[in-house]
């Protein structure tokens, strides 16, 4: 529990600093501080048992099917970094208590910084691979924040983005090479990963895996040609800089190389990759640093040299190396972290960076001078500093590499480090050195003890190390160095290696000519200010900004909100999806008889097309398309009688007039023309596409017709069990009310709805003074007839009402037994009330109305659910119905069933839909400016004798 | 448990048509009543859920009519798993009605809102494909109501789009069923399931055609390309709480593809073979693609978190075209997880855009409670994208690791996509967030909302319960994909008919 607990303390920590802030500023640091503090704590506890060889860990199952587990180890490599991670956070709380200004927000830093901690924690104590990803994708994220922090800096806000994209992205590819990793060894669990090296490295997938672990690593490393992002990361606060891109996060990618070493290391692959990358990146980051006169920016591409440095000790594949490598990580993650946090110094009392406006600050500022010298004298490599240390045993090691020639490698580690030797003398030269000058933007001097103390520590300890390595540092070398070669290291670090060392010739070597670089450095600036160079963020930008532009022209052309072609490619494809199905299947034709053809049919089945193309052709008279559709309308509800479908019929008729009449009504608010937008080809195209999907869709019904189900249709229950089942002898009403009542209540419930709509619709339309002078605009360009509610009409539908209204009442009440039911009533009555409408108009007939529409359809609704939930209390499913047979007198005996009562609901829902629906483009037409009429006939002889 | 399986239906059909009938005048009583429904919906479901993970599906006989004569529902364990997404995701969704005010911007807000949970729970609840089709119709008016909601210009032009497009899916399936009745003469699941394997081999072609236009209609509700069009302009301009609440609706495309590829058309089907599933997988890398591309090139917010939603169908498509039930697991909790991200994350984008002249994503001055809502917008963002340490992550690992056969072209798609997503999110968020807080202007005073942030909260609450408890959910995962690729038990439990005519 404890090692998870370290890894937890951070997040779980995370939360205080926003609390604390109202507590002030100290407070917030105190507490942030405190829970680095008792991690730091905690970690110690296992320190003993590590040092002494144990590895500890802590397994607590997460998502054990998939194999990620929250498993944590802690052996020497851990420890290192922990260590470093905690310790030097503990540092950079103090230093940024004392860095940040009073205008920034300082709880969301520490926020910040906690959540980081705790993923980087992550990343070194994860005995799993996968759980190893998830921090190590953490890290990406709260570095971007902490990039970002200053969010008023455009350079902020580029580089954060950068760095997500360089870092995030590679930990994409990480996630995929470790899936291969894990696949291969058959468990994440790194423990059991690093037992199978043979495994690993005799497996085909051995190349991608290393591939894509060491992107996700290089990205992180900022290791050529991923290099570019870390420059760009320093906009963050000079905090952020010591903390994440010095000494921790760049480090995760050196210590998953190392963490992987065992297994990953010892290949002629590995050994190309890893250390010519370093290589290259040590030599070139080293040259450009030292024309930067950026103070961060310089120590920016130090780190960078000095990242590719350990990666090629990595990349050597030999013990002896990696152990020098592990010793390069500490003395590198004290010196520059204490580099950076001069130059947040320098930063924050001279209000620049810019070593072109500095010099002389040795005399000003005597502590951070003291600190500066020693930091970058071991930045040098000079003796007896820790950085002259792991530098001598690196170009040991160089020395003895063999890379293309026996030479090359220990040639190009010195240039390396003479490049090393030039900018860390520039950085002490030209900030500190020389004369005091007159024009600092602001006048500095050595900060409070809080913003030094931190910085001075770490060149305590760039001192004791180098003085006693052996006391202050080999038993954690030792410890990590067993761990990452998975062999007992027992380090000798010394000073003097003899003459004969390659090593000594190298290093002195480098130190004059890295001495007679400075000297030349500005002829050198000149030079290389006037010779090109790649510009990374502009090769970024260049990168992503075209890809950006191509996204949004690409989704901006596929979504342009056409619904035609939307339409048209999904006819397209459907067609061409069902062809292929039809295709590739085997397809035997029907066998059943074909029908005579006769006369009538024949006629009528012709007036069909006929009105259908010319639905086509006059569709922009749109009056007269929508007559051309009732008639498409009734010649299928012809049809339907013909095949002796009686009730569908019936239906079908009322549902036309029905629906004409409300669209007519609708047309009133549209123009009487549709205008042409289509070019003749586009036309050609989709009549193409019309008449592929059409004929598709002929002959599949073609093909359906003539067929016989090949198993014994439901319907065949449905017949039989009408009368004896449902009690009633309509077999299609027994259907809709009693076998499949279900559908039908939720086929009222989207008419119900969709009436909702329509009148929530033209409320909100309503509400729209835009929309409202539209309908005006209309209103007064109408002719109306002289007599808009003639006397006739307005008495014939009085006298209809009664008659239609018992009509409807008929047909309910027979439904069960022969063609109406509830829908057809309701529509039969809605026709009746629509007349009076039409008759009389809207006002008249509107005050005439007791209940508003919404009650019938929720009372529909109601009246439904309740006929169904009836059941339950005879403890049957719902929508289950009874019936019986009663005998009134002087009726004859008649049949009573509860699905009547459903009916009735069916009937109602139907009814105020469709009235509901009425009265929403009736209140339009009333702000279209249509006449309000008191009376029901505008001509009214008896007022006239009056 | 027998009536309690029809709740989810009847009762937001009773609360709304009570709505409607007498609450219609106050809408603070629809409110009430809206919350109160889906609370009670919320209880029902978790005791589905139980009663499905103890004692295995159960059929509920409609007009107590034997199958496959009448209409069968059926609770196992992914439709039980379907109706609790709903009504989790309904809770926090009219709690963000309420708190933000949508819900006064218009008629019927609740009504409709009731209807919709009604349409949806009915269609992850039955067990017969035509009543499918009428429960598709009721999410779909229902949805389009939603959709135009307080109608603007924009939204009511978009809303014309939308339902135009869905009823071309209606007509396919319909003749989708016509043909399917046509050839087998029944339209119950599970009685489809147990004859098709016994179908004639001269029918083979036509019920391929059925298959295909059957998983083409349940496309255009998972928005798959190229069927996809009709999503973007359709989530984008309806309002961010009611885009929020779409996040479900087109989970109900990929819950019926995923039950009729198992138990109708399975790879095993001598008929249909592999047919489904080679014709899913293509779409649905593209789906990715085309979802990821938008988001990085995303112009306004709310189309940015439209895209995403594609993206995230074309990831939930591309787990579910295996049909193995490893990868059904991997399809099931990822379905979880971006109903739940894609809804939180609309959310977040209506914070911002009704605190901005526009939701288009360029500087503007600084909104009220910008810190809170930037790191808001930064959690859902994690989600979407299938970072760490969210269950976006573990969802796009289980279904990596589940395609590792094919890992070239899945991987690449999944990884490639995410790339894309971080870039678009990042550009997004920081133009959003702080570029606007750099330009002039101070921020407006805070709009206190608190059920609406509590909405948002409670969203990615459970996108955290869902990562911490990764392992028993996909536990229960895996018995839920098992029992998908075993379909016996489903298929007897609509045989369990008793004719209880003589009950009292």
């Amino acid at each position: 529990m404890s090692l998870a607990l370290i890894a937890a303390l951070p997040f779980l920590g995370a939360l205080l600093p926003g609390l604390t802030i109202r507590l002030g500023r100290n407070a917030c640091a105190l507490a942030t501080g405190l829970v680095t503090a008792t991690a730091l704590l905690l970690l110690a506890f296992h320190a003993p048992a590590v040092l002494r060889g144990e590895v500890v860990q802590t397994r607590i199952d997460w998502l054990p099917s998939l194999g990620l587990n929250a498993n944590f180890f802690l052996d020497g490599l851990g420890l290192l970094f922990a260590g470093l991670i905690l310790g030097i956070g503990l540092l950079i709380i103090l230093y940024a208590r004392f860095y940040l200004a009073a205008r920034d927000p300082m709880g969301q830093f520490y926020t910040y910084l906690l959540l980081f901690q705790g993923a980087m924690v992550g990343i070194v104590l994860s005995d799993n691979i996968l759980l190893l990803l998830i921090f190590w994708e953490l890290t990406s994220l709260s570095s971007f924040l902490l990039i970002g922090y200053w969010k008023h800096l455009p350079e902020g806000r580029q580089g954060a983005r950068m760095a997500l994209a360089v870092t995030g992205g590679g930990g994409l590819a990480m996630i995929a090479g470790m899936l291969i990793l894990g696949n291969i060894v058959g468990s994440y669990d790194l423990t059991v990963i690093l037992q199978n090296k043979a495994l690993i490295q005799a497996s085909p997938l051995y190349i991608p895996a290393l591939i894509l672990i060491l992107l996700g690593a290089f990205t992180k490393s900022a290791q050529f040609p991923f290099h570019f992002w870390l420059p760009h990361a320093m906009a963050a606060p000079t905090p952020v800089s010591a903390y994440l891109h010095s000494a921790t996060m760049v480090k995760a990618g050196l210590f998953l190389m190392a963490r992987m070493w065992p297994v990953l290391a010892g290949t002629p692959e590995w050994f190309w990759i890893v250390a010519t990358t370093g290589l290259v990146t040590m030599v070139l980051a080293a040259k450009i640093a030292l024309f930067k006169d950026d103070l961060k920016a310089l120590l920016a591409f130090s780190t960078v040299s000095h990242l590719g440095l350990i990666t090629m000790l990595l990349g050597f594949g030999t013990k002896a190396a990696a152990t020098v490598a592990v010793f390069h990580i500490i003395n590198h993650a004290t010196f520059k972290a204490a580099l950076f946090m001069v130059a947040g110094i320098v930063d924050h009392e001279a209000h620049t960076r810019d070593l072109k406006r500095l010099g002389g600050l040795r005399v000003l500022m005597p502590i951070t001078f003291t600190i500066a010298l020693l930091a970058s004298l071991s930045m040098a490599g000079i003796p007896p500093l820790n950085g002259f240390l792991s530098k001598e045993l690196m170009l040991e090691e160089a020395a003895h590499a063999v890379w293309l020639t026996p030479w090359a490698m220990g040639l190009l580690a010195t240039i390396g480090a003479l490049f090393s030797v030039a900018y860390s003398f520039r950085f002490l030269a030209h900030g500190f050195l020389g004369p005091v000058r007159k024009d600092y933007p602001h006048k500095p001097h050595d900060p409070g003890f809080g913003l030094w103390a931190a910085p001075a520590f770490l060149a305590s300890l760039v001192v004791l190390i180098g003085l006693v390595p052996m006391l202050t540092a080999s038993w954690l070398v030792n410890a990590a160095a067993s761990a990452v070669t998975g062999e007992a290291v027992a380090v000798k670090i010394t000073h003097w290696h003899g003459l004969e060392a390659p090593a000594l010739w190298m290093s002195l070597a480098a130190i004059g000519g890295g001495l007679a670089l400075l000297g030349l450095h500005p002829r050198l600036m000149a030079i290389w200010n006037a010779s090109p160079r790649p510009d990374a963020k502009r090769i970024f930008d260049a990168l992503i900004e075209p890809l950006a532009a191509a996204a949004r022209d690409l989704t901006a052309t596929l979504h342009n909100g056409s619904l035609t072609r939307a339409i048209a490619i999904a006819t397209l494809a459907i067609a061409a999806a069902s062809a292929y199905a039809f295709a590739t299947g085997t397809h035997l034709p029907g066998d059943r008889a074909l029908l005579p053809l006769s006369t009538v049919p024949v006629i009528v089945w012709a007036i069909l097309m006929i009105a259908a193309l010319a639905t086509v052709v006059l569709h922009r008279d749109r009056v007269v398309a929508l007559l051309l559709t009732g008639i498409v309308g009734l010649v299928i509800s012809i049809g339907f009688a013909w095949f002796s479908a009686p009730d569908l019929a019936l239906t079908q008729i009322t549902v036309e007039v029905v629906t004409i009449l409300l669209m007519l009504l609708a047309l009133n608010f549209l123009p009487k023309t549709t205008p042409v937008e289509s070019t003749a080809p586009r036309r050609a195209r989709d009549a193409a596409i019309a008449g592929i999907a059409g004929l598709g869709i002929g002959g599949l019904a073609l093909a359906l017709m003539t067929r016989a189900p090949a198993f014994d249709p439901i319907s065949h229950f449905h017949l039989a069990q009408s009368k004896p089942g449902a009690g009633g002898t309509n077999a299609v009403n027994t259907i809709i009310v009693d076998f499949r009542g279900y559908d039908t209540y939720g086929e009222i419930i989207v008419l119900g709805i969709a009436a909702l709509v329509i009148f929530a619709l033209s409320e909100a339309l309503l509400r729209s003074p835009t929309v409202s002078a539209r309908l005006r605009a209309i209103g007064s360009g109408t002719n109306d007839a002289g007599d808009r509610h003639p006397m006739m009409l307005a008495i014939a539908a009085r006298v209809l009402l009664p008659l239609a209204m018992m009509v409807g009442v008929y047909l309910y009440l027979r439904g069960h037994n022969l063609p109406g039911g509830g829908f057809v009533a309701g529509l039969v009555f809605a026709i009746a009330y629509l007349t009076q409408y039409l008759a009389s108009g809207y006002v008249w007939s509107h005050r005439r109305q007791r209940y508003d529409h919404h009650i019938l359809i929720g009372g529909g609704v109601l009246v439904a659910s309740l006929a169904g939930v009836g059941a339950w209390v005879m403890g049957l499913p719902f929508l289950t119905s009874g019936y019986d047979y009663v005998t009134l007198w002087p009726l004859e005996t008649f049949e009573l069933a509860t699905a009547a009562i459903f009916d009735l609901g069916v009937f109602l829902c139907v009814l105020g839909a469709v009235m509901l629906s009425l009265a929403s483009l009736s209140r339009m037409a009333l702000r279209a400016g249509e006449k309000v009429n008191p009376d029901a006939f505008d001509i009214d002889p008896s007022r006239e004798v009056r | 448990m027998t009536h309690w399986i029809i709740a989810p239906v009847v009762l937001p059909a009773l609360v709304a048509a009570l709505m409607v009938v007498a609450l219609r005048h106050s809408l603070a009583l629809q409110r009430a009543a809206s919350i109160v429904s889906i609370l009670a919906l919320n209880a029902i479901a978790v005791a589905l859920l139980a009663s499905a993970t103890q004692t295995g599906p159960e059929a509920y006989f409609l007009g107590n009519w034997p199958a496959p004569f009448g209409i069968v529902l059926v609770l196992d364990r992914l439709s039980a798993m379907m109706v609790l997404l709903l009504t989790g995701l309904a809770l926090p969704v009219v709690l963000y009605a309420v708190g933000s005010g949508w819900d006064a911007k218009g008629a019927h807000f609740h009504p409709l809102l009731q209807f919709l949970l009604m349409g949806i729970a009915g269609a992850f609840l039955t067990g017969d494909a035509f009543n499918l089709f009428v429960f598709f119709e009721v999410l779909l008016i229902a949805s389009y109501g939603l959709m135009i909601h307080g109608g603007t210009r924009d939204r009511t032009r978009a809303g014309i789009q939308y339902v135009a497009f869905n009823l071309v899916g209606s007509s396919l399936f319909l003749i989708a069923l016509a043909t399917i009745y046509a050839v087998t003469g029944t339209l119950n699941m599970a009685d489809l399931a147990e004859k098709l394997p016994t179908l004639p081999d001269g029918d083979a072609a036509l019920i391929r055609v059925a298959a295909v236009m059957l998983i083409m209609v349940f496309a255009i509700k998972g928005a798959l390309v190229p069927l996809q069009f009709w999503l973007p302009g359709t989530y984008a301009n309806a309002p961010g709480v009611v885009a929020s609440m779409f996040a479900v609706m087109t989970k109900v495309g990929a819950y019926a593809t995923l039950r009729f590829g198992t138990l109708i058309f399975p790879t095993t089907l001598p008929a249909t073979g592999p047919l489904v599933a080679e014709m899913l997988l293509p779409a649905a890398l593209l789906t990715l693609a085309i979802g990821a591309i938008g988001i990085l090139g995303a112009t306004t917010l709310p189309r940015l978190v439209a895209m995403a939603a594609i993206a995230s169908m074309g990831t939930a498509f591309i787990a579910i075209a295996a049909f193995t039930p490893a990868t059904t697991s991997a399809a099931l909790y990822y379905i979880l997880h971006s109903t739940l991200a894609t809804a939180a994350l609309f959310l977040v984008a209506d914070l911002v855009t009704r605190r901005r002249t526009d939701g288009m994503l360029t500087a503007q001055s600084p909104i009220a409670q910008s810190g809170l809502i930037g790191a808001l917008f930064m959690v859902a963002a994690i989600a979407i994208a299938g970072m760490p340490p969210l269950s976006g992550f573990i969802g796009k690992l289980l279904i990596l690791d589940a395609w590792r056969d094919h890992a070239a072209t899945v991987w690449t798609a999944i990884l490639v996509s995410t790339f894309l997503t971080i870039l678009g999110l990042s550009r997004a968020g920081s133009t959003l967030f702080w570029k606007s807080q750099a330009t002039a202007g101070d921020a407006p005073k805070p709009k206190p909302e608190p059920l609406a942030f509590a909405a948002v909260f409670a969203l990615l609450a459970g996108l955290a319960a869902l990562t911490i408890l990764a392992g028993p959910v996909t536990r229960w995962l895996d018995a839920t994909a098992a029992s998908l690729y075993d379909p016996a038990p489903y298929i007897a439990a609509t045989k369990l008919y008793q004719d209880r005519a003589d009950a009292p």
